[in-house]
């Protein structure tokens, strides 16, 4: 996905564009208002991340001026403060979403999905591998004629593999991207979720196989 | 007036006042009547005693060089008319008592004619009134110097002088009682003003900070500018402690969401699991210090706007449902069902819509925490005499704690020391609760494990 990050922290806002970069997704970063417009004039994003407090103004105008303007693009404003005074006044405003500081970036990124799922969203969000298609927009994934809706963690957990077939992804990596931080879970886990997306991907020629001693990958066994 | 009478009521203080003064207006006009009136016998006495020595002075005649007296009954019947005092009389001519009581003493100075002189003495045992009037008669062709002197007991003069002083003593009671009430009465309207300021003051909220505005007499005006000078103060303080919070949380969050943000990248680049374990740990406790700043800044701003509590319509069911919306991602991530259960119809209640929001959360983002994944937490509403907000999940339930105990400050279930929380959040719903005269209710799920947070709010 292609994001537009507002804010105005420098160091924060490297530290989230380092983060997405991880996932995959693009990021242009603005540190104001206008630096912003100017981005967002010759480039089309999926989604807007907006910081509030701007030093060449409110964030809250910019997201007026983008409603006004009958900009569909869906924005999701990053507050530090947990005011919901400001949270209602931003869904007034138009924002889709908001998240309050400091972020856990599952929910950041689950939080995106919900919003472009409720915007119908674009089409380039369907994978082919093996026989297998994969939304990863409403997540769903589609095996002959049958299409399933995943549940949360196996969708999740499909995504990390189908993104980059055939990488081996170790058990505490897949971890810290499939459970929060607050969860005190064993590494073992993941071997639940592993056999659920195993069983999804039955009839396929796609099959996630276990590396012993190093984790698993998603491979095309035709 | 000064520091005996400090803490005792204006009220009484007017009273007493107010009646001391009466009671000397009283005992005056008391003392006046009294003086007056006694004043009026005895010169009524007097002019009787008067007329009737000039009447037996008229009575004298002289006859063959003789001065003779024909004593005139009506001289002495007049007096009698009074009372049933004695009379006593002596008449003198030339130095020699023609008639009456001998010993009646003779005045001194001696009356010259035309002048009357009083005297009041005792006489034969008994206080006596007299006067004593001077005629010359003029017999064969001489002056002769005559004295009369009549002489009254003065019983029938005390007796009206004491039922005068009877009657002023009553009067004066009267004058004194009706000055009393009449202070009593003006006493009260005096202090209404105060009573309705007080009244004023004591019917607002205990968080209305707003100024008094009660119409009052010139007299309180500085009091309720101070007052209202002071709460205006307060009010101020309130809204810059509340400033100050959110500044803080500001400042606190922004860097804890760079550490956190790089040591999430940090964290996939890493090889080692002790590095790993060791850098999640951090996150952990960064986590948890940025969730409790959260519900600290969500308790400050909800106990101000609890003091500052804004009521409007609202539809409990439309609150709740983007509550729910709003939780449904982070309850995604653990996989846990949200099922929202209310009924299709609006629900109207009166309240802060922020506030009311910030409890909900609270409660369900405590639930979403404490489930375990694959779970399901239920929504639902129910409607009687009030309504019924209930989150039934499936987690761990709050263990042996004290369940009334959990929605004090910074107070957690016994069993949830592995899960990051601040304890706040039931707080949170609690005040809110209170705040619309609702509660929260905390029991334990009825179908196996898990636990039943309610918010119950009084129907509009």
């Amino acid at each position: 996905m292609r994001f537009l990050l507002v804010e105005d922290n420098i160091q924060l806002a490297k530290a989230v564009v380092d983060r997405l970069a991880l996932e995959g997704h693009v990021i242009d970063h603005a540190g104001d208002l206008e630096t912003a417009q100017s981005f967002f004039d010759v480039t089309s994003y999926d989604l807007i991340l907006l910081d509030i407090m701007l030093p060449d103004g409110d964030g809250r105008d910019f997201l007026s001026t983008h409603r006004n303007n009958a900009n569909r693009t869906p924005v999701i404003v990053l507050t530090a403060r947990s005011q919901i005074s400001d949270r209602v006044s931003m869904l007034d405003l138009g924002a889709d979403d908001y998240i309050t500081k400091p972020f856990d970036f599952s929910e950041l990124e689950a939080r995106c999905r919900a919003v472009l799922r409720r915007q119908g969203g674009a089409a380039n969000n369907l994978r082919h591998f093996a026989g297998v298609g994969f939304d990863s927009l409403a997540g769903t994934i589609t095996i002959g004629d049958v299409t399933e809706l995943l549940r949360n963690r196996e969708y999740r957990l499909l995504e990390i593999f189908i993104a980059t077939p055939g990488q081996i992804f170790s058990k505490s990596h897949l971890m810290d991207r499939l459970f929060s931080f607050t969860e005190d879970v064993s590494e073992n886990a993941i071997e639940v979720y592993i056999g659920r997306l195993r069983k999804r991907l039955e009839g396929s020629m796609a099959k996630i196989e276990t590396v012993r001693g190093l984790g698993y990958r998603l491979i095309d066994v035709s | 007036m000064t520091t005996p009478f400090a803490n005792s009521s204006i009220r009484r203080r007017l009273v007493i006042q107010l009646s001391l003064i009466a009671a000397i207006l009283s005992l005056t006009f008391y003392l006046i009547v009294r003086f007056v009136a006694e004043q009026a016998a005895i010169d009524t006495q007097d002019n009787i005693l008067a007329a009737s020595a000039t009447s037996i002075a008229d009575a004298l005649y002289s006859e063959r060089g003789e001065v003779n007296l024909e004593l005139p009954y009506s001289a002495l019947s007049m007096l009698g008319s009074i009372s049933e005092d004695r009379v006593f009389y002596r008449v003198i001519v030339d130095g020699e008592t023609l008639t009456g009581y001998t010993d009646l003493p003779e005045p001194t100075p001696l009356p010259i004619p035309s002048n009357a002189v009083f005297s009041t003495f005792d006489y034969r045992g008994e206080e006596v009134r007299s006067v004593a009037v001077a005629r010359t008669v003029s017999s064969s062709g001489q002056a002769v110097n005559t004295t009369i002197i009549v002489a009254q007991t003065r019983l029938g003069l005390e007796a009206i002088s004491s039922s005068i002083s009877t009657t002023a003593a009553f009067v004066g009671v009267g004058f004194f009682i009706f000055l009393t009430t009449l202070s009593l009465l003006s006493a009260q309207s005096a202090l209404s003003p105060l009573r309705r300021m007080t009244q004023s003051i004591k019917r607002r909220g205990p968080h209305d900070l707003s100024p008094v505005k009660t119409q009052l007499p010139s007299e309180l005006v500085p009091l309720v500018a101070a007052l209202n000078k002071f709460m205006a103060r307060l009010h101020a303080s309130l809204t810059e402690s509340e400033a100050f919070v959110a500044e803080a949380a500001h400042r606190i969050r922004t860097p804890l969401t760079i550490v956190r943000t790089q040591a999430e990248v940090v964290l996939r680049k890493l090889e080692k699991p002790e590095d790993k374990k060791a850098l999640r740990k951090m996150i952990r406790a960064v986590d948890e210090s940025s969730r409790s700043a959260g519900q600290l800044l969500d308790h400050a701003m909800v106990t101000f706007r609890i003091e500052n509590l804004l009521t409007a319509k609202l539809d409990l069911g439309e609150i709740t449902r983007d509550t729910c919306e709003h939780l449904s991602p982070t309850a995604g991530l653990k996989d846990i069902n949200l099922i929202v259960r209310i009924p299709d119809e609006p629900l109207p209640i009166a309240g802060d819509s922020i506030l009311l929001q910030n409890a909900l959360r609270n409660i369900l983002d405590n639930a979403i925490k404490y489930s375990p994944a694959d779970s399901d937490i239920h929504v639902t509403i129910e409607k009687s005499d009030h309504y019924e907000v209930s989150f039934t999940d499936q987690g761990r339930g709050f263990g042996k704690a004290d369940l009334k105990s959990l929605t004090k400050r910074f107070s957690r279930g016994d069993n949830a020391s592995d899960i990051v929380g601040s304890g706040l959040g039931l707080t949170i719903a609690d005040e809110v609760a209170r705040a619309h005269k609702g509660r929260v209710h905390i029991r334990s799920n009825t179908e196996g494990p898990g636990a039943c947070v309610s918010l119950i709010l009084p129907r509009v």
